[in-house]
Parts: structure tokens; C-alpha cells; sequence
């Protein structure tokens, strides 16, 4: 039997990016914004975190004056600052012109990544080094800090405690997500928006104002997931392209919970132990077998899709108006 | 009654769509205690009026008063502020929602379903509503949503309702409940206006009547002092004739013959049970029923659009030729000299294509036809404008997308479309939903004339007093089971209505 003690926590931290991207994403689609931009807000988030995260290891760390406290601060907020901007265009496009939806998701994915890869690619040059990648890691060592305080820690500590503090926060605001969906006014306006916009309007529902809101929260929360992955997975190291597909997967994660956050715990981190199978145990595998188990996460998204849409629940389908642009006085 | 103090005066109201003058300067009063009919034709703006009460539009010119003071109302939520609730046309209902949850949708504080169920039922007790708060919309019958948008109304303490033709989609008997509650409302002291086509339902109900005509206020008066003739004369702008011909069949032959037709939808339920009818050439053969019931299923199914689990629909020729329908696809019916027209209960949804122009979706009956590589377009266009000009389709042209219509007018195209492939079976489904005595009148007028061709009519039909007075037979539809065939002369509405909601109607619960 292979060691599960030791492979929950290495699933577990592979699947925080995604429950991000997923909670965030789920929080705009039952806005009834399809933002397929997710991938690329990823990628924004991440490298807006790099470039605070740069330019405060430039001033601080030749001259030892590195505090952990704002090497933390300083990138999260410009990872949710770059991630807002995002979301604030796709709002922006959707809501306020009424563009189509898809091709605008798929705009900022684009642009998103190239603006990763840019920047990625630019940081270096201004250090002076000779590297690809941008490396960070006193802001790396800031964000992996755990709560466990021992040095050989057993392996319960390793399971619930040998995580850096955004593994902690992606629970959180997921169950939050999830309590605010089901229980609160402000979540049953949110559903009403994005299963029936004529509707909430009419109920004197702000429709606009939730979509942005929805939009740009979810867009900020999914900005956390790249952070997480450079800061925290990676230890600091931004690598062009390294984050991968994983916005996709996110996406594809939002399927697969059918639109509840909560469930999306558990999920992102079944999803995160089929994404190692196929990273992990390379020497023994060809590069066909690993793609092969690549396919895995995506291939369990589509039997979801085929089984729910076979059950035809009403609870488990899209929200009705997801990807329809809102307009009162059409007629 | 005029001395009193009105609860909401519209002065000078004036609203624009683009080019279209929906309402010019409107002057409409609206009293506590009493129930006020608003009449008006398709397109005469009553809708467009009271949306701007709701606070779904918002007034080019003209001022509202309510309870005599001057009001601004920019959103529902200033209506709902000023206890004036809109049960609109089509629900406004979230499907995925429990009806609790749908009744406190966008009220502030914080949620408390139990508590919202508990003042729901105090209200349903009030006034004699049957409403489980816990029961999605999407498991509701038509009837049980509209009362939950009545409710979801009276919840927020509106004292002034406007309900949009709220009886289009009830059974008389439905119907009959619903105008109880309406006159324990009106008792209770709230305005209500109720905006409807059905002459007898203002005369049953209405305290008074006030008639629009192409955006313009025509005039009031209490509805005991009025007819039928003279409101429909106002409403038109000349005298109507209110009869509906029905003239006795010539010469009817067996058409169509059903036989033991079973249907079954997607998901397995039981939508029509071994049904067994004869359509003759030169009859109108009513179908009646709650909706739901399987006409549409029946149609569909006659149309070539629905599998069928097992039964026989057979077409017999003028000669005696027997040809069975099932298994044939839509366009091999048609191949095979077995015309079938088809006015589809969704109009826009499977009959025409809102973004295309109406040459375009005349185009989509004659597409085939021609044998060149390039499509005729000239005879669609002639087409479309013989059909605006014989049934007065009131359009900016031919080129206009189907779908900046009105309703009405939409449904004349896809009637007036269906009936110039000069059918031998007509088929057609709520063929006057959403319009105008007037309009409904002509449609009358066209499916008579079809009769008297030769033409096998199936006519599908929500309002039981047209289909008493036009159909030849009426087949009742019950939970997709025949309830009975009764001739259309002599049958009462009474009777029909019970054999829509039991089978065979007062026998069957001896």
C-alpha cells in the first residue's frame, strides 16, 4: 500500500491552488459570469505578488532589514490588487458593454499568461541576473512559516499543521463561500442574479452591483491560488509557465462540485493527488504514461458532466443565465 | 366613488421605445376598494403603463402620484417602497428556489426562512391562498406559481396590485379561485388592477374599466353602465362584430385517425395514455385541457416531432388511402402530400427565429423548394407582405427582425405563415395567446376559412368560451388521457371544465 499519511499532505498543497481558483470561480458563475479569464487572473495574481514581493527584496534584503510580516503583506496585497484589476475588465467588458461572455474569458486568459511570462521574464533582467527565474525566497521562507513547532514532526502534525498559512486560508474562505451560498440573504441574491437576472431586478436586486462584486471577490480569490503556487508550493521561484494548466483544472473543478464550494475541499484535493500521480513518479514513467495520467482530473470532469446531466437534477445544473449578458429594457 | 381620494394618479404619462410611442400622455386614477379593468389591444401600451408603476420603466414625461403626493419611481424596489406589487405577465419566479425563498428574494435583513413561512401561511390564511413554502417553483403547477407572486406581493405589504392577464394560463376553475381571492382583497380595502382580454372576466369582476387604444387613454366608466360591445368598440376605434362564426362542416371525412397513442418525455413520464380520436376535413376539432396535459405531446407527435411509444396515427386520403404517420420525420409528412401546419405553443422559440427578418422566416417553410443553387427569395417576400397586409401586422417593414414585434404581431406572422402553405391539416397550438380581441378575431376568421376549404383543423385552446363557440367537437384532455369528446354545440362550460380536471368529468366521481 503506498504511504497515504505521506501523500495527503503533498495532495493537499497541490490542490490549494485549484480550490482557489474553483471557490473563485463558483463565486462569479452564480453571478451568472462565466469567467473562463480564471487561468490568466491566476497567472496575474501570482506574478503581481512576484513583482511587490521583487521590489521589497530589493530594498530590504542586501541591506538586512527583511521583516516577514510586511514580505507577506506586500505581495498579497498586490496579488489581490493585479487579480481585482482583472476582474474589474471583465466586469467591465461582460457586464457594462455587454460583451460576449466566452470570448472575453478567454481574451484575459491570454493576456493574462502573457503578462506573467512578461513580467517573469523582465524582473531578472532588472536584477542583473543571468537566471530565468525570479527567486525569492525570503518571501518564499516568509509564506511557508507552519505552525508546527517541532523539527521531526509526527504524522499528524504533518497532515494538519506542516502548512504556510494560505493553505489555511483557501478552507476558510471556501466553507465561508459555501455558508454565505446556502445561509445569508446575500447569497440567495447572489443565486437569484445568476439563475434569473430579470427576476432579482424586479425584486429590486441591484444586478449589476452583485456581478461586480461577485466577479472581482472571485477574481481576487482565485489571484490567491497562482500566489500560493509561487510563494508557497514553489518556495518563491517564479518560472515562466511553470503554474501550467492548472486554471483549467480549477475551472473543470467547478463542474465537478457542481457549484458548492464546500464540497470543493475535498475535491481539489482528490484532484491535486491525480495531478502528482502524473508529476510525481517520473523516473519510472515515459512521458506517454505521465500524460496519460495528466488526462485523469479532466477525464473524472466530463463522467460528472455525463452523470449529471443524465440525473437532470435542477439542483446540480449551471446557473440558468451563466454566459448571458443582463439588459432590463430589452423587450 | 369619484369623490374619493385616488391611491395612485398617472398624469401626462409619456414612454418611448425608440421610434414607438408606447404611452402618450396617459391620465389613469386608481382607487382603494375597488378593482379596475384595464383594456386595451395588443401593443396599446396597458403593460408598458403599469411596468412604469412597477418601477420596470421609467417615464420619458409625466408625473405619478400616490395617495396624492408626487412620487419618483426608479426601481421596483421604490414600487414595493410605495406598497404598489406587480404579478407580471410571465413569472418572475427563481425555478431552483422554494417558494419561501422566492417570496423574501431581495427584502433587507437577515434570512430567517422560518420565520418567512410562518407569516406566509398567516397570509394564505387571510385570504384563502394554498401555498407550501418549502416546495421548489420548478415542482409547481402554473396556477400554484401565480399564487406564490401573489403572495410574494402581498408579503411586502402592497396595498395596490397590478396583475398582468393573470388568468391566461388558469382553468376556469382556477380561475373562479382566483377571483374569490382577488374580491376578498378589494373587501380588504387594496387597489387592484388586473389587465386582461377576456371580455366576461371584466364584466364577472371589474368595478371599472379603463380602455388604452395605440398608447392613448381612451376613456373610463364603471363597468355596470358598460357592455362588452361598447368596451371592445373603444378599445378598436370602430364597431366589432363579437360573434365567432362556426359554420356547420360540409361534407366531413375521417382526416386523421389516432389510435391508442401512448407518449412518453425524456424522462420516462407518461404524457399521453392510449388516446383514441378522429380529426375530420371541414371541422374544427377543439382540444381542451390544463396545461400540460399533453397537447402539446399530441400535437408533436401528429407533427412527426415526438417519438411515440406505441399507438397508430393514420392520414386517409379524400379516396380512402390510409398512410400511417409514425415513423416519418417532419419533413417526409410533408414530402409525402401530408401537409401539416404547425403554430407552435413557444412561437418564437420553435416557429420563427427572433433575429431574422420576416422574409427570412417565411423563407423557412420554402427554403427546400427551387431547383437552382441559389434560395428564391422573391416569393418569401411577397408572401410577407401579402401576410402584414391581409392580417394587419403592425411593422416598420418587411426587413424588420421577427423579434421587435409585439407579441400579437409575431403570432399573426406565424399563423399567417403556417396557413398559406394551404394546408390539408392544421395544426395549431394557443394559436391567440397573448392577443387582442381584435387580432384573435381575424385568426378566427383565417382557421373558419381553412374549415370551410376542406382543411382538418386541430385547434388547441386555453380559453374554453372561444373554444365552445368555434370548435365542431371538443376532445377534453385529462393527465394525457381522453376525458370525453363532446360536440362543441350545446356543451357546457361548466361540464368541460370538470372533465379537464376529472376523467369524464362529473360522472367519473359519482
Amino acid at each position: 500500500m503506498i504511504d497515504l499519511l505521506g501523500f495527503l499532505p503533498r495532495a493537499i498543497v497541490q490542490g490549494v491552488p485549484l480550490l482557489f481558483g474553483s471557490t473563485g470561480e463558483t463565486l462569479t458563475e452564480k453571478s451568472g459570469n462565466l469567467n473562463l479569464g480564471i487561468p490568466g487572473i491566476m497567472y496575474v495574481g501570482g506574478i503581481s505578488g512576484v513583482i511587490g514581493a521583487f521590489f521589497y527584496e530589493q530594498a530590504t534584503v542586501s541591506a538586512g532589514t527583511f521583516q516577514p510580516l510586511p514580505g507577506v503583506l506586500i505581495p498579497l496585497l498586490c496579488s489581490m490588487a493585479g487579480s481585482l484589476l482583472m476582474g474589474l475588465l471583465y466586469c467591465f467588458l461582460t457586464v457594462t458593454l455587454r460583451a460576449n461572455q466566452n470570448v472575453s474569458g478567454l481574451a484575459l486568459t491570454t493576456f493574462g499568461v502573457g503578462i506573467g511570462n512578461f513580467f517573469g521574464g523582465s524582473l531578472p533582467r532588472i536584477a542583473n541576473s543571468s537566471l530565468p527565474s525570479v527567486i525569492l525566497t525570503n518571501t518564499g521562507n516568509a509564506f511557508r512559516t507552519t505552525l508546527s513547532g517541532s523539527s521531526s514532526p509526527s504524522a499528524l502534525e504533518t497532515l494538519f499543521l506542516s502548512y504556510g498559512f494560505l493553505v489555511y486560508l483557501a478552507l476558510a474562505v471556501s466553507l465561508a463561500a459555501a455558508y454565505i451560498l446556502r445561509r445569508t440573504r446575500v447569497g440567495l441574491h447572489l443565486r437569484a442574479v445568476g439563475e434569473n437576472p430579470n427576476t432579482a431586478d424586479a425584486a429590486g436586486i441591484n444586478v449589476t452591483r452583485y456581478k461586480y462584486l461577485a466577479t472581482c471577490i472571485g477574481s481576487m480569490i482565485a489571484g490567491l491560488g497562482g500566489l500560493y503556487f509561487i510563494m508557497d508550493y514553489s518556495g518563491g521561484i517564479w518560472s515562466n509557465d511553470a503554474f501550467g494548466d492548472r486554471g483549467w483544472l480549477a475551472i473543470a473543478l467547478v463542474i465537478f462540485t457542481v457549484w458548492k464550494p464546500d464540497l470543493g475541499v475535498l475535491a481539489s484535493f482528490l484532484f491535486g493527488g491525480l495531478y502528482i500521480l502524473s508529476v510525481r513518479s517520473s523516473s519510472s514513467m515515459t512521458m506517454a504514461t505521465k500524460e496519460l495520467y495528466k488526462m485523469i482530473p479532466y477525464v473524472v470532469t466530463i463522467v460528472v458532466l455525463i452523470f449529471t446531466s443524465l440525473r437532470n437534477k435542477r439542483e446540480d445544473q449551471p446557473p440558468a443565465s451563466l454566459g448571458l449578458a443582463y439588459f432590463r429594457e430589452e423587450r | 366613488m369619484d369623490n374619493k381620494t385616488p391611491a395612485v394618479t398617472m398624469r401626462n404619462i409619456t414612454k418611448r421605445f425608440g421610434p414607438i410611442l408606447a404611452n402618450d400622455k396617459v391620465w389613469l386614477n386608481i382607487y382603494r376598494g375597488e378593482i379596475l379593468a384595464l383594456l386595451g389591444e395588443n401593443g396599446s401600451g396597458k403593460t408598458t403603463l403599469m411596468n412604469m408603476l412597477s418601477g420596470i420603466y421609467f417615464p420619458d414625461e409625466g408625473e405619478i402620484q400616490v395617495d396624492g403626493k408626487e412620487v419618483v419611481i426608479r426601481s421596483p424596489k421604490d414600487a414595493f417602497d410605495l406598497g404598489i406589487g406587480m404579478i407580471h405577465q410571465h413569472f418572475k419566479l427563481v425555478d431552483v428556489l422554494t417558494a419561501a425563498e422566492n417570496i423574501v428574494l431581495g427584502l433587507p435583513g437577515r434570512l430567517d426562512l422560518k420565520a418567512a413561512s410562518a407569516k406566509i401561511r398567516e397570509i394564505c390564511d387571510a385570504y384563502g391562498f394554498e401555498v407550501d413554502p418549502n416546495q421548489k417553483i420548478y415542482n409547481m403547477s402554473v396556477s400554484q406559481k401565480q399564487t406564490v407572486e401573489i403572495v410574494k406581493v402581498l408579503y411586502r405589504g402592497a396595498d395596490i396590485l397590478i396583475l398582468d392577464e393573470p388568468t391566461a394560463v388558469l382553468t376556469p376553475q382556477e380561475t373562479d379561485k382566483l377571483f374569490a381571492v382577488l374580491r376578498n382583497m378589494r373587501n380588504d380595502g387594496k387597489a387592484i388592477v388586473i389587465i386582461t382580454h377576456k371580455m366576461h372576466e371584466v364584466e364577472a369582476l371589474s368595478d371599472r374599466v379603463a380602455v388604452l387604444r395605440h398608447g392613448q387613454f381612451i376613456g373610463d366608466m364603471p363597468t355596470k353602465t358598460t357592455n362588452a360591445q361598447e368596451m371592445t368598440n373603444m378599445m378598436v376605434g370602430h364597431p366589432v362584430v363579437l360573434n365567432i362564426d362556426r359554420p356547420e362542416p360540409k361534407n366531413p371525412k375521417p382526416r386523421i385517425e389516432v389510435k391508442g397513442l401512448t407518449v412518453r418525455d425524456i424522462e420516462g413520464t407518461l404524457k399521453l395514455d392510449d388516446v383514441s380520436f378522429t380529426a375530420n376535413s371541414g371541422e374544427i376539432l377543439g382540444v381542451a385541457g390544463i396545461s400540460g396535459c399533453g397537447q402539446k405531446e399530441l400535437l408533436e407527435a401528429i407533427a412527426g416531432l415526438q417519438p411515440v411509444e406505441k399507438g397508430s396515427i393514420c392520414y386517409i386520403e379524400d379516396d380512402g388511402t390510409r398512410e400511417e404517420l409514425i415513423g416519418k420525420d417532419p419533413l417526409s409528412i410533408q414530402n409525402m402530400g401530408v401537409s401539416l401546419s404547425f403554430v407552435p405553443e413557444d412561437r418564437l422559440g420553435m416557429g420563427l427565429v427572433g433575429n431574422m427578418d420576416l422574409s427570412d422566416n417565411m423563407m423557412l417553410r420554402s427554403f427546400r423548394r427551387g431547383h437552382s443553387l441559389f434560395t428564391d427569395r422573391k416569393t418569401p417576400h411577397q408572401l410577407a407582405e401579402t401576410v402584414v397586409r391581409e392580417l394587419e401586422v403592425s411593422t416598420p417593414g418587411v426587413s424588420t427582425p421577427v423579434r421587435r414585434l409585439s407579441g400579437g404581431n409575431v403570432q399573426k406572422v406565424l399563423v399567417g405563415r403556417e396557413i398559406a402553405s394551404a394546408p390539408r391539416v392544421l395544426l395549431t397550438a394557443y394559436a391567440v395567446r397573448g392577443l387582442d380581441i381584435n387580432s384573435s378575431y381575424t385568426i378566427y376568421d383565417l382557421i373558419n376559412r381553412q374549415k370551410t376549404d376542406g382543411v382538418a383543423v386541430i385547434y388547441v385552446g386555453e380559453d374554453l368560451d372561444v373554444l365552445l363557440e368555434l370548435a365542431d367537437r371538443i376532445l377534453v384532455l385529462c393527465g394525457g388521457k381522453v376525458s370525453g369528446i363532446v360536440p362543441g354545440r350545446g356543451a357546457k362550460k361548466r361540464d368541460v371544465g370538470l372533465m379537464m380536471t376529472k376523467l369524464g368529468g362529473e360522472q367519473a366521481h359519482e
